[in-house]
């Protein structure tokens, strides 16, 4: 970096310390504020109040299945349709990106508006239905897949390694699953992190459709009980950290910007 | 034409589960109790009632998107032009990508834990130095709190796409301004700031879109309490509040559009944004 010689101002040091002021203390504060659940003393009862209540698996392990559904299902529609931008239809690709952009227009509480609208009469009743919940989130996390499946496939040249591989006597599908998916790898590994980290806490979807997700939970909670809640809050930080670094480590190892800018507040 | 078939899958989806529902809501939005055509539910959204639930909405994501920005910008500013070491632009990044994702209930919580009516913060004001920020005025369930609580995820976001444009300043043109004669705050005014103006502009947009459609903040902060329009349509889906569903759909279709305007306006100054970076 060019940067060397010029050293650091008063002001940049300013800055830094107000920002970490900001940013550090409500997390402090909530930490400490989730030990006090004891009175007198400062104990991790929140946490096993948290950890023991048969809600907290029961509506945690139900969004990670939807999340888990959510990859599975954005990956299978987004993939292959990259995949074929990139190497039949490249004219398609500004159409394409919009598409998978749009969902930054619609924000979720009016998706899921429409959704309920056009999902709870005939012919297409299934406002009631896990299936539903997924489309939905399949369509938010359109734009993260989307991005991260492009960059990667910008950054490897498709199209010889499709064509070398055919020319040594591979088929499509051992093209696809040997050679293409594998040179995409992180990028497909940090949106299916990205996602995930989304729809585990996703609120507005789950809520209005009715379903026993984390988020709800978590709401729900927040209405009732006072320490578990900051408790709840330490450990949704915690886990977010956890699935951006795994992130952060991935991009790292591709070529191209990491995909990190995310969130459905 | 046969190439165009195998995006049919993708199209066919997009179409059923993000074009047809924000279709309906868009012609809806044109349609009395009985399907008629009518532009009444256009008209009623500048009713008193949700003309002020549109202008609060608009207030807190332009108050937090400029403020937000300002300080994202400062923050990003220190740890690039202004020199400060390598580790702490590291650190910065990787707590930015995190705090960006960390929203919705477990922010709320956060805040309320730390500066609701018995948060840590508020206690200890009051024990240490007598200072009540109730009785102050500060309301964390209501417009002051809430953009504070939006701040977190806002200035975050600002220094991620600030960044990558403050790298593009050269030190050679503040050299090239020093060794002309020129003063910090001519460099500023007429090197540094135009050429960072369109992704500064663009950004803030970005943050006012960020916010502008936030929902999940807002009911786990306020309980559903405040008179946000995405609070208000969440209201409407659950019962009949406005006792008009057409209003209700006119509700949604009137913060795509505003999402619409702000996303053309975020790609238009985007283009500009990026002519200087190499």
């Amino acid at each position: 970096m060019a940067q060397v010689n010029r050293r650091a101002t008063p002001w940049s040091w300013l800055w830094l310390a107000l920002g970490a002021l900001y940013f550090v203390v409500p997390l402090l504060a909530t930490f400490i504020f989730s030990l006090r659940a004891e009175k007198g003393v400062l104990s991790f009862l929140a946490y096993t109040h948290v950890f023991r209540d048969p809600q907290f698996l029961r509506t945690f392990t139900f969004s990670v299945e939807m999340a888990l559904a959510t990859i599975i299902v954005g990956f299978a529609l987004i993939i292959p349709t990259t995949l074929w931008v990139h190497l039949r239809v490249p004219r398609a690709r500004a159409l394409i990106e919009v598409i998978a952009l749009l969902p930054f227009v619609v924000p979720p509480i009016v998706l899921v508006f429409g959704l309920i609208r056009v999902f709870s009469r005939p012919p297409f009743a299934i406002v009631s239905s896990p299936a539903l919940l997924v489309a939905g989130y399949v369509v938010l996390s359109f734009p993260y897949i989307f991005r991260a499946v492009d960059t990667g496939l910008r950054s490897v040249d498709l199209r010889v390694l499709t064509e070398a591989s055919q020319s040594l006597g591979a088929g499509w599908g051992t093209a696809l699953f040997r050679v293409v998916l594998p040179s995409i790898r992180t990028a497909m590994l940090s949106a299916a992190f990205l996602t995930f980290a989304i729809v585990v806490g996703e609120l507005t979807l789950a809520v209005m459709l009715a379903w026993p997700a984390f988020g709800p939970y978590m709401a729900l909670v927040g209405r009732n009980l006072a320490y578990e809640p900051a408790a709840l809050s330490i450990l949704s930080f915690l886990l977010t950290w956890g699935f951006l670094l795994v992130i952060q480590l991935l991009s790292r190892r591709m070529r191209g910007p990491g995909v990190t800018v995310g969130g459905v507040h | 034409m046969t190439d165009w078939l195998g995006l049919f899958p993708f199209l066919l989806f997009a179409f059923a589960f993000m074009a047809l529902p924000a279709g309906t809501l868009l012609v809806g939005s044109f349609q009395d109790a009985g399907g008629r055509f009518t532009l009444l539910n256009i008209q009623h959204l500048f009713r008193p009632s949700i003309l002020r639930s549109y202008l609060l909405t608009i207030e807190v994501s332009a108050v937090t998107a400029v403020a937000g920005g300002l300080f994202g910008f400062l923050l990003a500013y220190a740890v690039t032009v202004g020199g400060l070491p390598r580790a702490l632009r590291n650190v910065l990044t990787t707590f930015s990508g995190v705090a960006s994702n960390f929203a919705g209930v477990p922010l709320a919580f956060a805040f309320i834990a730390t500066m609701g009516r018995v948060g840590l913060v508020t206690t200890l004001l009051k024990s240490l130095f007598g200072i009540s920020l109730y009785d102050a005025g500060f309301n964390l369930y209501s417009f002051g709190g809430l953009s504070l609580t939006y701040l977190y995820f806002q200035i975050p976001l600002m220094v991620l796409v600030m960044l990558p444009a403050l790298d593009g300043i050269r030190p050679e043109w503040r050299e090239a301004c020093d060794n002309l004669g020129a003063s910090g705050s001519h460099y500023w005014r007429h090197v540094a700031l135009p050429v960072l103006m369109p992704s500064l502009l663009s950004s803030v947009i970005l943050l006012f879109g960020n916010a502008f459609g936030a929902y999940a903040t807002a009911y786990a902060l306020t309980g559903g309490f405040i008179n946000l329009v995405p609070i208000q349509i969440g209201a409407q889906i659950r019962g009949d509040v406005l006792h008009d569903p057409n209003l209700g759909f006119a509700l949604a279709l009137g913060m795509v559009v505003i999402m619409i305007l702000t996303i053309l306006g975020y790609s238009a100054l985007q283009g500009r944004a990026t002519r200087w970076r190499r």
